[in-house]
């Protein structure tokens, strides 16, 4: 979707506001939405694809006006109650209604070890054939899907070369929506800062993107 | 929100003796004007927090001790100086080097060091004529891995907005004046692909054991928003 999160290039932002000593959480708050997002997402019932595109729905005032964290427990408090683990009126009063079971959390310190130890999955299937080789010129192609997409908006219609083919991985723009996983290459494409931003950009500069089979097109 | 739920929530967060700290937002950049405009969003927050734990610890859909296990790695296990171990190890051991760059997931898992979220590592090098800078235009990626979680500015709208279009004008503003004859690469991580910069080894430093040079390596300098340098005299080496 073509959102208020694919922030590359836009402008009045302002400046890096750079904290020195920065903590990890600047609120205990802030820790526990990170733990409890991370713990919930053990049930299996949303992706990462999922997850991002839920933030990336907020209101776009809602997504600029709210800190990452507000960002991350707005979206948790939405998707307990949208996966049926909670009503709104038991969210509203922080307590079960009466009589609720009780279920088993699929993460405790007992089962951390085995999440914590799961594992990367393979990046490569030699079943999944890529389209395009490194150092290729393509382009990535003019799409604007109103679902979620990881292709943002200032690459697209620009021109590339094929940098490094990473392998083959699920695909976030079907995964996101539960269409399947669609296990496709990715490659890491360069594109040189003229080509996205104009002849005042740096000769010397460019943009590197991770890019999908799906985002591209031979040029 | 109703008086009734607020009062609630006040009595289960005085119980619990854990208060929001006033000056969360201190750092949030464009978030901070409107925290301020709101006094009460730090305590609506933290009480909603709260709440929604509290609820999901009733329903048995989460475990306390997972989630305080959880808040601890994060807080105190995971973080740069992971990161910093793997660089200084690649400073000192050119067969190390090239297997982190040709296949960084392996080499980091030698030292411990492993995604678990489905991310695989990339390990990208500054040279004298490269320089490298990593960016998540669209959200919040970073090799958490051996970074720990990302600062705030780099999950900022000011930050994502304009690394990709005005790379050498960030950079100037964390201080790093890039001379016009060095090429910069901006690399944004819209995949599950997590980039960490393997910076230049400071000149002056070939005395120094892998232990003094982890020191030196700074969570910065693998984002690639600025270099490491040698410590100024009469600092701590």
């Amino acid at each position: 979707m073509n959102g208020v999160h694919d922030m590359g290039g836009q402008h009045g932002m302002g400046p890096i506001q750079y904290e020195k000593d920065e903590p990890v959480f600047h609120a205990s708050w802030e820790g526990r939405v990170d733990a409890l997002t991370r713990a919930m997402r053990a049930w299996g019932k949303w992706n990462m694809d999922g997850g991002r595109h839920a933030l990336e729905i907020l209101p776009p005032v809602d997504y600029l006006r709210m800190s990452y964290y507000e960002r991350w427990l707005k979206r948790l408090e939405t998707e307990v109650v949208k996966y049926g683990f909670a009503t709104q009126p038991e969210l509203h009063t922080g307590k079960p209604i009466p009589g609720s079971s009780k279920a088993t959390p699929p993460l405790t310190i007992a089962t951390a070890a085995r999440w914590q130890s799961r594992g990367i999955p393979s990046s490569t299937d030699p079943n999944v054939r890529p389209l395009f080789k490194v150092g290729q010129r393509v382009r990535a192609r003019n799409l604007h899907p109103g679902g979620h997409t990881r292709l943002p908006r200032y690459a697209r219609g620009k021109a590339g070369v094929v940098f490094r083919d990473h392998g083959v991985y699920v695909f976030p723009d079907s995964n996101a929506h539960a269409q399947g996983e669609k296990r496709q290459h990715v490659y890491s494409v360069r594109f040189t800062a003229r080509e996205l931003w104009g002849e005042h950009a740096s000769a010397r500069d460019s943009v590197h993107l991770d890019m999908w089979d799906d985002y591209l097109e031979r040029l | 929100m109703d008086g009734t739920r607020r009062t609630f929530l006040k009595a289960a967060v005085t119980a619990a003796g854990a208060a929001a700290s006033p000056t969360f937002a201190q750092a949030q950049g464009l978030e901070r004007a409107n925290a301020v405009a709101h006094q009460d969003v730090p305590t609506d927050l933290a009480l909603r927090v709260k709440s929604l734990e509290s609820l999901l610890v009733d329903k048995g859909l989460v475990d306390r001790a997972a989630l305080d296990a959880l808040v601890d790695t994060f807080e105190n296990k995971i973080g740069p100086r992971n990161g910093a171990r793997v660089i200084a190890k690649a400073w000192v051991d050119p067969a190390y080097k090239r297997r982190l760059l040709a296949d960084a997931d392996s080499a980091m898992t030698e030292l411990g060091f492993t995604a678990r979220q489905g991310e695989h590592m990339v390990v990208i090098e500054n040279t004298r004529a490269v320089h490298n800078v990593v960016v998540c235009t669209l959200c919040s990626c970073y090799p958490w891995p051996v970074l720990g979680l990302p600062p705030v500015w780099y999950k900022s709208a000011p930050y994502r907005s304009r690394t990709v279009i005005d790379p050498r004008g960030v950079l100037r503003e964390f201080g790093l004046e890039l001379p016009d004859d060095i090429e910069l690469r901006v690399w944004d991580s819209t995949a599950e692909l997590r980039y960490l910069v393997l910076p230049e080894r400071p000149a002056g430093t070939e005395h120094m054991s892998e232990g003094q040079l982890a020191a030196l390596v700074t969570r910065d300098a693998m984002v690639g928003v600025a270099k490491v340098t040698m410590p100024r005299l009469g600092g701590h080496a």
